[in-house]
């Protein structure tokens, strides 16, 4: 039997670096329904998981995926599924009743282009602003994009982190190229890997308020079974989790609910620069799309273009302080990304006029090449 | 190193993903070289036209898609027709004498070879006609070594088809040989 952490030097998908990810941060349920391209990320935790004593169950559809992977997390297990488009569509109302009770998981959606079944096969970057606002109501989500397999590998267990210390679904928006790529993944030993796990309840069990949040906003977790009464609901509730039908405790439950993600921005934003201190175009990408920018930005330089990256590795929230910043001093923002606009919108929204904001974008089936990067950075510059 | 850029391409079933998988890992954890492998595929499992982009460099590679292979490897005719046109000026463009007919103007070596005959004649197995094609490519192009193949191959197949799977490398490397010559 193999070790939950598989230290060594590997040349795997993205999709198995996500399960060994998953694997290292201490997950030890699955539940899924398998679905092109993000299928690889099933069948991995399905081999593995017997190995580190954890549970793997393919379910009927994605619907029932997500509401037992809820119920592993309630039981105290970290959790996670793995899907694509049409999958990711039908989890979007248990995902809000993840946000609703504060229930740590991970939800993965290898992105293909959609609409409906669109192009299962072939990648796209359509599903950004489904992953900000797919489910109803108004919330905040933390949501990653990796750009290589190490990346799916460290970013799930940063998915499990933030997920686990602030008591919500973190997603991880992959794309069909990542998922499939073949390259080199590291992973470390096993002690380097620290993983975080949600706040736990101290005191007395029938005084506990299940909502009640700590110091850093955020309310411990009882985990069924351990002799806290608790109660969890999708409705409006207060701090004990009894629902409330008013106005009152929806303001509340709302400031709870996004407060503890507007709190903590320094912890949850992760951003990489490449090339930025004297550019005076500035690429924003992420996932795949930020691969074609690294090697845009290189060809640029070497034509007289002062271009540079801002890597967004958290996309939601949105990273708004370090684009408004760049638009202070920059000559134009360009946004890069395998749909027709998504990001590229949030872009412009913090630009505000300060800097002219450009899109790069694709309607999905292949990865944007860095040729066309180039030219639109030409026409700018 | 000069960055070698192929694609492999043919028919799904007949191993070109896998046989770009075995190189590329090769590369990576047995000549301690930057690679990356996609894929581009069809929804069947079995026919479609199916491709494999594997880049090996000692650089980073950022955009893991090749746009114009060094190296185009094309074992259907359907493959061929389709892919042909992308060869890099120059290159290298290998295909099977027994599934391709050959297109005159091509701006690339073309190279044919009768993998699949040799594979049926002197091994008898079909399964092994994609290693055999690695096998050439290893020998019409030096890119690695065939010792890091076999020790990816190593890891990747159970111990009682190695023998087979390195007499189909060897083939692959032998009908290359002839080419030089």
């Amino acid at each position: 039997m193999k070790p939950a952490v598989l230290t060594g030097e590997h040349f795997i998908t993205g999709d198995v670096a996500c399960a060994e990810g998953a694997l290292a941060a201490g997950c030890r349920f699955f539940a899924g329904y398998p679905i092109t391209p993000a299928t690889e990320v099933a069948e991995h935790m399905a081999v593995r998981l017997p190995d580190v004593g954890g549970t793997y169950i393919q379910m009927e559809d994605e619907i029932a995926s997500m509401g037992a992977v809820l119920g592993a997390s309630c039981a105290g297990a970290k959790s996670m599924t793995a899907t694509s488009g049409p999958g990711f569509s039908l989890m979007m109302e248990n995902i809000g009743l993840a946000i609703c009770t504060e229930t740590p998981c991970v939800v993965v959606n290898v992105q293909r282009a959609g609409p409906s079944t669109g192009l299962p096969t072939l990648a796209a970057q359509g599903d950004m602003m489904q992953a900000r606002w797919g489910s109803h109501g108004h919330y905040e989500i933390i949501t990653l994009a990796p750009s290589s397999p190490q990346e799916m590998f460290y970013l799930t267990i940063t998915a499990f982190d933030l997920s686990e210390t602030y008591r919500t679904p973190v997603l991880i928006m992959s794309d069909e190229v990542i998922g499939h790529l073949s390259e080199r993944v590291i992973i470390p030993e096993a002690n380097a890997i620290k993983p975080r796990s949600r706040p736990k309840p101290k005191g007395r069990k029938d005084r506990f308020k299940p909502f009640q949040p700590g110091p850093n906003g955020v309310a411990p977790m009882a985990i069924a079974g351990e002799g806290y009464g608790i109660h969890v609901t999708g409705l409006t509730h207060d701090e004990k989790g009894y629902p409330v039908m008013t106005a009152e405790a929806q303001e509340a439950m709302l400031a709870q609910l996004t407060g503890k993600i507007h709190r903590n921005l320094e912890d949850i934003i992760r951003t990489e620069a490449y090339r930025l201190e004297d550019a005076d175009l500035v690429i924003v990408s992420y996932g795949v799309s930020a691969r074609s920018s690294l090697a845009a930005v290189d060809e640029a330089r070497q034509l007289g273009i002062k271009a540079g990256l801002l890597k967004l590795v958290t996309v939601w929230p949105f990273p708004e302080e370090r684009v408004r910043a760049l638009a202070e001093r920059v000559k134009g923002l360009v946004t890069v990304e395998i749909n027709l606009g998504q990001i590229h919108l949030e872009v412009q929204r913090c630009a505000a006029g300060r800097a002219p904001a450009m899109l790069v974008g694709h309607a999905g089936g292949a990865v944007i090449p860095p040729e066309r990067i180039i030219e639109t950075l030409r026409n700018f510059s | 190193m000069e960055r070698c850029r192929l694609v492999f391409s043919g028919s799904g079933g007949q191993g070109v993903i896998t046989a770009a998988i075995i190189l590329a890992e090769a590369a990576v954890l047995y000549e301690n070289l930057m690679a990356t492998q996609t894929q581009a595929y069809g929804p069947e499992a079995r026919g479609g036209a199916t491709r494999s982009d594997v880049i090996i460099s000692d650089a980073p590679i950022y955009f893991p898609k090749v746009t114009q292979p060094n190296v185009l490897v094309c074992l259907t005719q359907a493959a061929y027709n389709k892919f042909y046109g992308i060869i890099r000026p120059g290159g290298l463009l290998l295909s099977d004498s027994k599934y391709v007919q050959m297109e005159t103007r091509v701006d690339a070596r073309q190279v044919q070879l009768p993998m699949y005959q040799s594979v049926m004649d002197q091994i008898g197995k079909p399964i092994v006609f994609n290693i055999c094609m690695l096998g050439a490519v290893l020998g019409l192009t030096q890119v690695i070594q065939p010792e890091a193949v076999m020790k990816a191959l190593g890891t990747r197949i159970p111990a009682g088809f190695l023998d087979l799977n390195r007499k189909a490398l060897d083939l692959g490397m032998k009908l290359a040989l002839q080419v030089n010559v």
